[in-house]
């Protein structure tokens, strides 16, 4: 069962990845990702983490997701991409790296007992059918707390930089969205510079 | 001690004329002739007095104790380098201070009359000065740089001194051929220099020891580097003294006024080489090899420079070439370890060429610009003390007993003769012959015989001179003034040289045991081959003297009607071809400038083209188009696209990861 | 019932295996895709394979480290994704693209 499980989630997280590099709308790529990232979460069911799962679903596989989503659509680009060949060789050496990459962590993987000297102490997995959400949370605001508050900071700095990067340029807002598209030069740079 | 104290004053000496060519150049227009000629002479003759309370001093001191080396300050400190400020005074520098000191008041005093309404009469006065001040740091310094340093001055004094009348293309041209002739020369000097340093460490005279006292570092030279140092030094000497092949400025250089030939070209800065070979005289005494190219090339030069004097017409030039030969003459000596007797012979050289050459300037003066002595001839009357005067230099330069010229002439030779240099001695005699009878013949042409100037449009005959003297205007003499002598300031220095000339001699008489040599005795030089026995050296003397005597009543012979008709010369008619020889130097200037006009502009051409240009700049250029077509074939990494540069990463990550896989695994 | 057997474990290294294959998927396609947007879903997944490998490992040591990190890594990823997707944005703005080849202006 436990195999079954696996290989369906092994399966689907594949074909969501290649969904994802080969798909010629945007929006068809974001959609494979979703189906990616569910998978993912199941894998991590599996092997009883629960709360990481949860998680995983609710900012990734639905926040990052429609995020990516809403940002494809207002910017209209769900529109094929021209394939081009002017340099054909990055496709080539990507693959060939790609395979490269593959037989090498295989390689690391197989070979050798990567575990060496003694376990840590920070936190044993409790049994696993009690879920590990007692356990995670106690080492994450003991042992890990500081880093917890650092990516509470990172999170505002984040969403402030976000919005600053994203904004059009205060007062010049209504004059620049007539001739936006149009984009002269020097209005363009000055948005440019107060943006940046 | 009050002498040391005086001593070290010696600064004083190059100081006043140095103060006044300052004084002349800044504000010599406002000072105006004449006073500007009287400043300069003062300042030269502060500059006397000065040297003569110098050697005052000295002489109380005892013999072994007679050199001073004044208190200065550190020039160039650099390492173990070490160049002082000093003066030092010591015989021969004061000998020299004083004859140049003495006859260049002389000569400035001269200047006066005879640059009259020059436009340029302060600025002639500041040069003078400016030359004295180098000369004399040339003779006073304390180590060859300092040397070099006025070394280098007289030069630059020379060059602007020659090409005065600027507006004259030859006086250009001859300012400029004097100057890079000397650069050659002064090649070597340094060369010697470099090598002088490297061997004994310091620049400095203190290191050359005194006679008697040689110090080991110069004693355990290997003889090779000796025998360098000499010959560099020589070269050097060679290029300021005019001696062959480097003597080809000098004749050019009459250019230049005629106070300037006397005081530079007869009487100090010619005679620069021989102080810098006797100064540095110890090399020469390790080294006799070099010492015999010295004496030949001295020889040489003596004989070809008096055999070019005879069918020479312009006044100054044969006056030149008597200097390029007197010059040989003490390069001679000095080639044969007499050093006091070269010393001797140019102080009464400075005399008598002095004495010549201001005379002829008084002819040319009196002839209203004339120089070409086929067209004077009995001005005995019209300028009585000019004659006078320049008749004492004659027999003075021809060897005539008692003039000074004899006494110093004939220790030359006897110094040659027993050294067992017998050649050399014969040379020197055939050259005294040749001496005597040109300057006969100059006499005979410019102060006796039939009045030639008189004459209507003298044709030239049998061949120039190769550079006729621009101002010649055929017909002046008849419709213009007759000659006339000479304002006091132009005569009062001829008549107090021809003393000289007449007494000079008197100082360095060759009477040992009676203790007369007092010049060899106060110079206290390395002692040279003394004469065999008193007999052996009065037989010598009568020789000279009646060489001497030959070659004047040959001249006499010859001349005594002036020139032949129609203006020719009958040494040039005996001649015949060989004359045009003569006439062109033995072809030596020519040659010389057709080799370097030819061969080594062809090969500085190959140099700066196909060398620098080609190899030099095109390695560099061709270092530059690699990098440029190195990096032009390497700027296609940068293709803009953030893609390929990702793609760049995953490729070295790739490779650590594979270089790590296979660590770990085998 | 089958010839082939179903392994009755699923040890860590099968994870192990499938994080290296989604890593490697993503890593070629954000080399080969030039939309930007699906460059950053191609980072998305490598980071899924970076943290579906914390987890395994944490599994297989032991140890609740290995999911803290992945707790981690989830947030920065989505600090990353907000701040990437609004200077897409940006960038869109002013060249009306978000084709990654036309952002060529270092092109030597």
């Amino acid at each position: 069962m436990e195999a079954v499980v696996f290989f369906v989630s092994a399966a689907a997280v594949l074909i969501g990845a290649l969904g994802v590099i080969s798909g010629r709308n945007p929006v068809h790529s974001a959609l494979f990702l979703l189906l990616t990232l569910a998978s993912v979460a199941v894998l991590y069911l599996q092997q009883h983490a629960a709360l990481v799962a949860a998680i995983q679903i609710v900012v990734y596989a639905s926040a990052i997701v429609v995020l990516f989503l809403f940002v494809i659509t207002l910017l209209g680009v769900d529109k094929h991409e021209p394939r081009d060949d002017a340099h054909p060789i990055q496709r080539v050496t990507a693959i060939v790296l790609g395979v490269l990459v593959l037989v090498g962590i295989l390689v690391l993987v197989h070979g050798n007992r990567w575990v060496t000297g003694a376990h840590s102490s920070r936190g044993v997995l409790g049994a696993p059918a009690s879920g590990n959400v007692e356990t995670l949370s106690k080492s994450l605001f003991t042992d890990f707390v500081w880093a917890f508050e650092m990516t509470a900071v990172l999170l505002v700095i984040a969403v402030v930089g976000s919005v600053v990067l994203a904004r059009r340029s205060g007062h010049r807002a209504q004059v620049a969205s007539d001739g936006d598209d149009a984009s002269s030069e020097s209005t363009g740079s000055e948005s440019e510079r107060s943006t940046a | 001690m009050h002498a040391r104290n005086l001593l070290d004053l010696a600064w004083l000496i190059p100081a006043f004329p140095a103060f006044g060519a300052v004084l002349l150049l800044v504000f010599g227009k406002r000072i105006g002739e004449p006073r500007a000629g009287w400043i300069g002479t003062a300042m030269i003759a502060l500059s006397f007095v000065a040297s003569v309370i110098a050697f005052l001093a000295l002489r109380s001191l005892s013999p072994d104790l007679r050199s001073n080396v004044s208190q200065g300050f550190t020039w160039i400190q650099a390492g173990t380098f070490r160049v002082d400020m000093r003066f030092l005074v010591d015989p021969l520098s004061s000998t020299m201070t004083l004859f140049v000191t003495g006859v260049g008041t002389l000569i400035h005093l001269y200047a006066i009359g005879y640059m009259h309404g020059d436009s340029r009469f302060s600025r002639f006065f500041a040069y003078l000065n400016l030359f004295a001040a180098s000369m004399l740091v040339l003779v006073l310094g304390s180590s060859f740089l300092m040397t070099f340093m006025g070394w280098e001055g007289v030069g630059l004094c020379s060059y602007l001194l020659i090409s005065f009348w600027f507006e004259r293309n030859s006086a250009a041209v001859a300012g400029k051929k004097a100057f890079v002739t000397n650069r050659v020369g002064d090649f070597g000097f340094m060369l010697a220099m470099f090598l002088i340093f490297q061997r004994l460490g310091t620049l400095d005279y203190s290191a050359l020891g005194s006679t008697g006292h040689v110090p080991s570092t110069i004693a355990s030279l290997p003889h090779s580097s000796v025998t360098a140092i000499a010959l560099l030094l020589f070269l050097g000497a060679m290029g300021k003294s005019a001696q062959v092949p480097l003597h080809i400025w000098l004749p050019d250089a009459m250019e230049g006024p005629t106070p300037v030939s006397a005081l530079i070209h007869a009487a100090t800065m010619v005679t620069a080489g021989v102080f810098l070979l006797v100064r540095a005289h110890v090399f020469f005494d390790f080294a006799p090899h070099a010492g015999t190219v010295v004496a030949w090339v001295g020889a040489i030069t003596a004989l070809y420079a008096a055999s070019v004097a005879l069918v020479q017409n312009d006044i100054k030039r044969v006056l030149a070439y008597s200097t390029i030969s007197q010059l040989g003459y003490m390069f001679l000596a000095i080639g044969v370890g007499a050093y006091s007797a070269a010393i001797f012979h140019m102080v009464t050289h400075a005399f008598f060429k002095a004495l010549l050459f201001l005379g002829a300037g008084s002819v040319i003066h009196g002839m209203h610009d004339e120089q070409d002595m086929r067209r004077m001839g009995g001005l005995k009357k019209y300028m009585p003390i000019t004659a006078g005067t320049f008749i004492v230099g004659w027999l003075a330069i021809s060897g005539i007993i008692p003039f000074a010229g004899f006494w110093s002439k004939d220790e030359i030779l006897a110094k040659a003769w027993f050294s067992h240099n017998y050649a050399l001695w014969a040379v020197g005699a055939g050259a005294a012959l040749i001496t005597a009878f040109y300057m006969t013949r100059q006499v005979w042409l410019v102060f006796y015989g039939p009045e030639r100037f008189r004459d209507d449009a003298v044709l030239v005959q049998g061949g120039g001179d190769a550079h006729e003297a621009d101002e010649v205007h055929p017909g002046e003499v008849h419709g213009g003034a007759e000659p006339h002598e000479s304002p006091w300031t132009m005569y009062f220095p001829l008549v107090a040289l021809a003393l000289l000339s007449v007494v000079g001699g008197f100082i360095d008489l060759p009477f040992t045991n009676h203790k007369i040599n007092v010049l060899d005795r106060w110079l206290d030089l390395p002692e040279s081959h003394q004469a065999t026995s008193f007999g052996a050296g009065l037989i010598l003397s009568t020789v000279a003297l009646t060489i001497g005597v030959i070659g004047i009543v040959w001249g006499v012979s010859i001349y005594r009607r002036g020139l032949r008709r129609g203006g020719v010369d009958p040494t040039v008619e005996r001649l015949g071809g060989f004359a045009g020889v003569l006439q062109n130097a033995w072809y030596l200037d020519i040659g010389l400038a057709h080799f370097v006009g030819g061969p080594v502009t062809s090969f500085a051409r190959f140099l700066s083209e196909g060398v620098d240009r080609a190899g030099i700049d095109g390695a560099v250029n061709g270092i530059a188009t690699a990098a440029r077509g190195g990096s032009g074939g390497l700027r296609r990494l940068q293709t803009g696209l953030v893609r390929n540069y990702a793609l760049g990463i995953a490729l070295g990550t790739v490779l650590l990861l594979l270089y790590v896989a296979t660590r770990v695994t085998f | 019932m089958s010839a082939l057997s179903y392994p009755d474990h699923i040890t860590a290294t099968y994870y192990l295996i499938l994080g290296a294959m989604l890593f490697t998927i993503g890593a070629v396609g954000l080399l080969i895709r030039k939309n930007t947007l699906v460059m950053f879903m191609c980072i998305e997944l490598m980071l899924n394979a970076a943290n579906l490998t914390f987890v395994s490992y944490s599994k297989a040591l032991n140890d609740i480290s290995g999911q803290v990190i992945v707790f981690f890594t989830l947030v920065v990823a989505a600090a990353e994704v907000a701040v990437g997707l609004a200077i897409i944005i940006a960038i869109f703005r002013r060249r009306q693209s978000v084709n990654a080849d036309d952002v060529d202006l270092l092109k030597g």
